[in-house]
């Protein structure tokens, strides 16, 4: 059987869902950097909290470059739309992401020039700015942006405001906010895992139920949103894009097997709330991490599949985005794929060193004895 | 869709301002990653551990510098999005491949692995930990690679074809764009600057410490692992540099005549040893090129074309034309290069309503005159030329200082060796001051390398006219005084960490 472009399309679209998935499961990194006053009372506990999550900042850092250099690749035609449209927006995702490389290793250096609470605001901002405007952009994957795309596919974007618009659509500042509280569970559940710290995890249950509660009710807004909107669809023969309503209901109806993985996936989540804050389980991280990722691979894909657009133009209809205008070209695809196999290995180290490396739980007294701790 | 040329200039500004900043911290780790792991690499083998604490000291001062190059790093690949979005669409299908395949070969490696570097002392066994060094040094250098061979492609491009129906590039050949020779040998050039940079650093503050007559030993230790290297890396630096200008000279003639300030082509041209620019000097006027300077005969020829009689392209024969040496001229360029344009719209026009006899001679004719397309975006044949004094004093700067860094290392190398470099206080002072030429030396190598290829963001192909986005000149504005803030504040505090840092020193007093 030949492999089409359209297959490889589809394909890329999965990987793009799939390391995008990774990064939101990633961000409990920054989630964990807006806790540091909540969960922590004393300057050691704060130094704990920030070295544990210290080990871990690279990766999701490399997961977001992973994944913008992944939808560079297979869909330029959306780096250049929405990366040149929504430009305040995207700068001030790149911003909210300097400010943390710098803060974890600079916070407790001496003549560190603007002192240590200045890097924990730092790593305050990143973790709640910057993870909200991500949400807010991949929310507009679903509300829309105010782009046109001419006959030589060179894009504009109609509003002044350059992606700040985004932020007037509740649907948007629902999502943005969705994604915060999602991290900051997912912070309190990596410290819970990672830390041997009694005082310091006796407060994470409050904690996590609170903002469970936030997460649960935005999270239930979005997904009613989704399945109840009006959405773009194109036909395969003319590529002519037209509106359908209840769509992505129509999806799941049409699909059934990518509504049994999203509730496989909200189920595991649930259940990791659970074990954590009834079982008094320390290992609920790797189910919270295990139902994120399943459940962000089915709302990424749904934009994918069947039709669908997963960029519209509010501006123009016809200039909307779908997996077949915006991708690489079929050399291209079929050599990125080739590349992609790769994935596994990278995937299989990154657990293996994880695992060797946090055998161990942190505790204060490590943090103290090691002279190049952040 | 051609932008203002001020939008064009500020969204060159702000890339050159990341790019700068980026450059400042990112030969530091590619060079000192590879010294730690050495000095690592000593102390499994001898057990000593003296050379434990010189690893885990230069490590930390390469902590302090990792951070900032990952973060500017991040900005530059989203800024090709934000600032480039034209080009992202017109070649994003070679260009976005190795950005990819650098983030999923290199920088999950140089992450993952750094995290071990860093923490693992105590948590995997001594030879795991010294594996995690060595990674976090390869994985450097191959985001080098890859980022490179980006590099090279805009500066020459192959293993692509133009596909009108998509109007962008389309990749072909992959071994080509990768196996390209302007992006290895600029890979090469590149990472070994790095490790003479690094080499460099490690003797400038090793001699501090030996002129404060303290740490005395540490500092012998990392002098003499820092000239070694450096002595090495700075003779294939040169070699990679004679490559580097051959490349040039065969690709992008317009840019070496800018670097040796070549108005009037020659045979056996030669190269400035030193000289100033006479800055009166027009396109095309008969001014002397040079208020004085002292030339090595032959020397460009040769470095050029590796031949002495080669004959080298001047500014005023690459924008007039040269008959004789079959050189077309930009006026003629850009007129295939408009055909072309007029052709490829007239070409999209009858597709769409179904004339497919008129849309096919569109393409007859857009084929004909391809080859010069992104000439055809040009408004003056003098656009095709750059800034001659920016490159020119540059590409001397880099050069000259390139020699002097070769024989520091010889010197300093020979001292060490004979046990009396700490008794040679002019060496010292000498060694500590070239610490900075050896980020002027980076910065230079930059400037030729980009602002030599103007004004095209891709060699002949797309001129960054047409490759900016279509977003308001204030938007850009803003961000790039946003930016040139933040990192210069980040500079600022990374300095006098690191300051700090030499201060305390490597037993922590």
């Amino acid at each position: 059987m030949d492999i089409t472009l359209y297959d490889l399309q589809v394909y890329w679209w999965l990987l793009v869902s799939v390391i995008g998935a990774l990064f939101v499961f990633m961000t409990f990194v920054q989630g964990g950097q807006t806790l540091l006053y909540t969960l922590a009372k004393t300057e050691d506990e704060r130094d704990l909290l920030v070295n544990t999550l210290g080990r871990k900042w690279e990766l999701t850092f490399t997961a977001l470059v992973m994944f913008g250099g992944a939808l560079f690749a297979a869909f330029p035609l959306f780096y250049a739309v929405s990366f040149g449209g929504a430009y305040f927006v995207w700068m001030a995702i790149l911003f909210c992401f300097i400010i943390q490389a710098v803060a974890y290793e600079y916070r407790k250096k001496p003549d560190n020039l603007y002192g240590e609470r200045f890097y924990e605001i730092l790593l305050y901002i990143n973790g709640s700015l910057g993870i909200f405007l991500i949400g807010v952009a991949l929310g507009t994957l679903f509300s829309g942006g105010n782009f046109t795309v001419n006959e030589m596919n060179l894009s504009m974007w109609t509003k002044p405001s350059y992606g700040l618009e985004a932020l007037l659509n509740p649907f948007n500042l629902a999502f943005g906010l969705m994604l915060v509280f999602l991290a900051r569970m997912q912070g309190a559940l990596y410290f819970l895992n990672a830390l041997d710290a009694p005082e310091v995890t006796a407060r994470i249950k409050d904690v996590l139920k609170k903002n469970f509660v936030i997460f649960l009710v935005l999270f239930l807004y979005v997904v009613a949103t989704i399945l109840l909107q009006d959405g773009y669809v194109y036909d395969p023969k003319t590529k002519e894009i037209s509106i359908e309503s209840m769509k992505f209901l129509h999806i799941f109806l049409d699909l059934p097997l990518l509504l049994v993985v999203l509730l496989a996936g909200v189920v595991t989540l649930l259940y990791g709330v659970y074990i954590a804050l009834f079982k008094e389980s320390r290992k609920a991280i790797f189910f919270t991490a295990l139902g994120t990722v399943l459940t962000v691979i089915i709302v990424m894909l749904i934009l994918g599949v069947d039709n669908s657009v997963y960029y519209p133009s509010l501006a123009d209809m016809q200039s909307s985005l779908t997996i077949e205008n915006s991708s690489g070209s079929y050399y291209t695809l079929s050599v990125m794929s080739v590349v992609s196999l790769l994935v596994p290995v990278v995937l299989g180290y990154i657990v293996a060193v994880w695992r060797s490396m946090d055998k161990t739980k942190v505790t204060i007294e490590e943090i103290k004895s090691d002279p190049h701790h952040y | 869709m051609e932008h203002s040329e001020l939008l064009v200039d500020w969204s060159r500004a702000q890339f050159a301002l990341t790019a700068l900043y980026h450059w400042l911290f990112v030969p530091l780790t590619l060079g000192l990653t590879f010294i730690v792991a050495i000095m690592e690499t000593i102390y499994v083998k001898t057990g000593d551990p003296k050379w434990k604490t010189t690893t885990k000291y230069w490590m930390g001062l390469l902590a302090i510098n990792f951070a900032i190059g990952l973060a500017t790093g991040i900005i530059m690949e989203f800024e090709f999005g934000t600032n480039w979005s034209n080009y992202s669409w017109i070649v994003g299908d070679i260009f976005g491949a190795p950005l990819a395949i650098e983030g999923l070969m290199a920088f999950f490696m140089e992450s993952t692995f750094f995290a071990v570097m860093f923490f693992g002392w105590n948590k995997v066994s001594k030879k795991m930990h010294l594996l995690s060094t060595w990674l976090v040094a390869i994985g450097s250098n191959l985001s080098a690679l890859w980022i490179l061979v980006a590099n090279g492609w805009m500066q020459h491009p192959v293993g692509m074809h133009f596909n009108p129906d998509t109007a962008r590039n389309e990749m072909e050949n992959f071994w080509e764009v990768f196996l390209n020779p302007n992006a290895v040998s600029k890979f090469l050039h590149t990472i070994s600057s790095g490790y003479v940079l690094a080499s460099l650093f490690v003797i400038g503050i090793s001699a501090w410490y030996l002129l404060k007559k303290r740490d005395t030993q540490f500092a012998r230790r990392s002098i003499i692992v820092a000239s070694s290297f450096g002595l090495i890396t700075s003779i294939f630096l040169l070699t990679t540099g004679d490559e580097s200008a051959h490349q040039v000279a065969l690709n992008q003639p317009m840019k070496l005549a800018a670097m040796e300030g070549l108005y009037e082509g020659e045979k056996r041209a030669g190269i400035v040893a030193f000289g100033v620019l006479n800055e009166a000097k027009e396109i095309g006027d008969d001014a002397e090129e040079f208020l004085f300077s002292f030339k090595i005969p032959g020397a460009l020829s040769f470095l050029g074309y590796h031949d002495l009689n080669a004959f080298v392209p001047g500014i005023n024969d690459i924008v007039y034309g040269n008959k004789k040496h079959n050189i077309i001229s930009v006026e003629e360029k850009m007129k295939q290069g408009k055909l072309a344009i007029a052709a490829l719209s007239e070409y999209k026009t009858a597709k769409k309503n179904h004339d497919m006899p008129r849309a096919q001679k569109a393409l007859e004719v857009f084929e004909a005159n391809q080859k010069y397309m992104g000439y055809g975006y040009l408004n003056d044949p003098k656009d095709a030329v750059p800034d001659v004094s920016l490159s020119f004093y540059s590409f001397h700067t880099m050069v000259g200082l390139g020699t002097w860094f070769l024989v520091l290392f010889i010197i300093s190398l020979y001292y060490s060796m004979t046990n009396e470099m700490h008794n040679k206080k002019w060496l010292l002072y000498v060694a500590l001051f070239t610490i900075p030429m050896g980020y002027v030396a980076q910065e230079a190598g930059w400037i030729v390398a980009e602002v030599g290829r103007q004004p095209w963001a891709i060699q002949d192909l797309l001129p960054v006219g047409m490759a900016a986005s279509n977003v308001a000149r204030t938007s850009v504005m803003i961000t790039f005084w946003l930016f040139a803030i933040l990192f210069t504040g980040l500079l600022i505090a990374e300095v006098k960490i690191m300051l700090k840092q030499i201060k305390i020193g490597p037993e922590g007093h």
